[in-house]
């Protein structure tokens, strides 16, 4: 009933230019014995409704602006061999179905449900099972993605694809989608002012969500975890990543956040917890990193030389075993009132912020990156002996690396 | 070797040492647990403490009780004794009393706080197995040490430094060397000089146990399948046992030709 009622709702919501049509249904017992019949016979506006059963018809075009719903989860299977739902049309609205079995291809980038040259498009509340690439969107906008759960089976990542890829799109809303077991969970090439929150991405092969050449986009409130090498935003502007949750990339060359060639962006209210990095910057430029916790990472910031201009403000730095490395002699970055868990200072005054300078980078991190396999020494009395040392009187860690006014007591917002 | 071994440790017993020993570890970890918000910190800060401390006490009081039953070992080796079983059994008769302080030192506090969860009683029964291993390592140098020094002076002066050597100045050649051959692959030396000096073993075994590990497999392939494998556990384990039986088996060779 409830079920019903929300199909019926969303039919009649859905998008207000679209006339009111027909609805056609679809089913054993149906008129339509086939989708591809009831498809035939729809005109712009109309409503498929699909009724619970199990469709086999390959590849399905859709070129009409329709709304496609699913009564009772009806199974649309690609035999292992066939992309399922092809979008040409625009405002189309597809949602309640489960879509399985997508085919594997090497020279073809075949998905559950794919969008080509379309705008308006909602694809909400769907079973997407055992695909190669999950939601694939080219050069669409206006789109709407929304409340999809997308499972694949990735063990390699050449033949695994992405669960939603968006190419060369704009204006595009992820939200609330779960996906797992794909090569990167949510991949974003030249797409602009999109959206995405909520989301929950996790085991996948190589990144739970991946930014390429995409500006302007936010994303806030999503969740990453268990990821091959966590999250990478590279040759980005203006991205804002906010209230997002970064968590157990833990192993060898793991990052919860990798940033490379990444401009003017905001990094605020994130968590970061057990990774091996949690942020990565490799030119990372003009960003404000503030509000963040860092919890129990390797290291919780490794930020390479050729990052610059960016400030690290009201960040908690608990339990890590390294705050911070840099590859760089220099310091271009600025770090003020963090909260740093190793922090020994003391606050005479009185006004939460220490009165001696905390000096985040270890001569040990130094070490390391001269000589990597020294990390063996890892824990030992000597290497708390020469940190010491180092944190007296600093003469290989970069002079300028300080926080001059770190808090007593982690920030809360 | 069995009666040597019983008198030994009703010796220990009478003597203080083995008291404040117990009740220092007692004290330690049941403070540490105490304090520290979670018991896998504590774990890993004991596990300094250890590493540093059980060499030390180990090694100095082997050669301290060697030197004062000296006169008494004389006196038994005139009896129709072996040699090697007078010996062992002082051996493992103060080197399992100092294991067993240890031990209930270690045990009793987690048995306070009730800290059961299966992954704590791993990396407890770690932690109590490197424990003893180095204390039985550290025995076996300090015996060898006394054997060889006639002089008191020297034998606590070699003994001193044989723990600072292995605990802090051998770190220091270590990271050296590492930095010195940094333009060449270095990952196998760094794990073959760990296995050459017993503090280091020890360290690296327990972390094999802490997730910590997987840190350390970030910087080359070597160490990740080293670290990420029950086979690092199994070799390093096996080494340490190697560190036992070789110390053992050199004092009680000098002790054989040993004009006493």
């Amino acid at each position: 009933m409830i079920r019903a009622l929300t199909i019926w709702l969303m039919i009649s919501v859905a998008p207000a230019f679209v006339k009111a049509g027909d609805t056609l249904r679809v089913g054993a017992s149906s008129h339509f014995k086939s989708i591809k019949a009831g498809l035939l016979q729809a005109e712009k506006g109309d409503v498929l409704l699909i009724e619970k059963g199990f469709y086999a018809e390959g590849t399905i075009l859709i070129d009409k602006s329709i709304t496609i719903a699913g009564v009772g989860r009806p199974v649309i299977d690609g035999e292992n061999k066939h992309e399922i739902l092809q979008i040409t049309a625009d405002s189309v609205l597809i949602t309640g179905l489960q879509i399985q079995n997508v085919g594997v291809s090497y020279t073809k980038d075949f998905a559950g449900i794919t969008g080509e040259k379309v705008s308006h498009c909602v694809i909400d509340d769907n079973i997407l099972l055992n695909t190669f690439f999950g939601i694939y969107l080219k050069k669409a906008k206006n789109c709407r993605i929304t409340n999809n759960k997308i499972v694949g089976q990735a063990a390699k990542e050449i033949s695994s694809g992405n669960a939603i890829h968006l190419w060369y799109c704009k204006n595009i809303e992820v939200l609330n989608n779960k996906v797992n077991k794909h090569r990167d969970g949510i991949y974003l090439e030249f797409v602009d002012s999109t959206l995405i929150s909520h989301n929950l991405s996790e085991h996948n092969l190589r990144y739970g969500l991946h930014f390429m050449f995409s500006n302007h986009d936010n994303y806030i409130g999503n969740t990453f975890r268990n990821n091959g090498a966590g999250v990478a935003v590279m040759f980005s502007k203006q991205i804002q990543m906010i209230d997002n949750n970064f968590l157990n990339n833990w192993g060898a060359a793991s990052y919860g956040l990798l940033l490379k060639e990444i401009y003017d962006g905001k990094i605020e209210g994130n968590t970061f917890s057990m990774n091996t990095i949690g942020m990565y910057g490799e030119s990372a430029t003009r960003i404000s990193i503030a509000h963040n916790d860092f919890k129990q990472n390797g290291w919780a910031v490794k930020f390479l030389g050729s990052s610059m201009d960016n400030e690290f403000t009201y960040n908690n730095f608990i339990g890590n075993t390294f705050d911070l490395t840099t590859d760089s002699g220099r310091n271009n970055n600025r770090y003020i009132h963090n909260y740093w868990s190793k922090y020994t200072g003391y606050d005479l005054d009185k006004d939460g912020y220490g009165d001696v300078p905390y000096r985040p980078m270890k001569l040990f991190s130094y070490i390391i990156n001269k000589s990597g396999s020294s990390i063996i020494l890892l824990r030992s009395f000597f290497m708390d002996l020469i940190n010491f040392a180092e944190k007296v009187t600093p003469v290989f860690t970069p002079a300028t690396l300080v926080d001059n006014s770190p808090l007593m007591k982690p920030y809360h917002d | 070797m069995i009666k040597i071994l019983k008198y030994t440790c009703f010796d220990m017993l009478r003597s203080w040492w083995s008291y404040a020993y117990f009740l220092f570890y007692f004290v330690t970890s049941a403070t540490l647990l105490n304090f520290s918000a979670d018991a896998s910190r504590a774990i890993t800060s004991l596990m300094n403490i250890i590493i540093t401390l059980c060499p030390l006490i180990s090694t100095l009081l082997v050669v301290m009780y060697y030197y004062s039953s000296r006169e008494f070992i004389e006196l038994l080796l005139a009896q129709p004794l072996k040699r090697s079983s007078l010996l062992k059994g002082q051996f493992i008769g103060l080197a399992g009393s100092l294991s067993l302080s240890f031990t209930f030192g270690l045990l009793i506090p987690f048995l306070i706080f009730g800290l059961l969860s299966s992954e704590n009683i791993i990396n407890l029964s770690t932690l109590i197995g490197i424990g003893v291993l180095l204390t039985f390592i550290f025995s076996a140098l300090g015996y060898l040490v006394a054997l060889h020094h006639e002089n008191k002076i020297k034998g606590f002066g070699t003994a001193i430094f044989i723990w600072l050597f292995m605990a802090v100045i051998y770190d220091g050649l270590f990271l050296f060397t590492l930095v010195l051959f940094n333009d060449y692959p270095t990952d196998k030396i760094a794990l073959g000089l760990s296995f050459l000096n017993p503090i280091d073993l020890a360290r690296i075994i327990m972390m094999l146990k802490l997730d910590i590990s997987a840190l350390m497999g970030y910087t080359g392939a070597l160490f990740n399948s080293f670290f990420g494998s029950n086979t690092g556990l199994i070799i390093s384990v096996a080494a340490s046992i190697i560190w036992v039986i070789f110390p053992t088996h050199l004092f009680l060779r000098k002790a054989a030709r040993k004009d006493f």
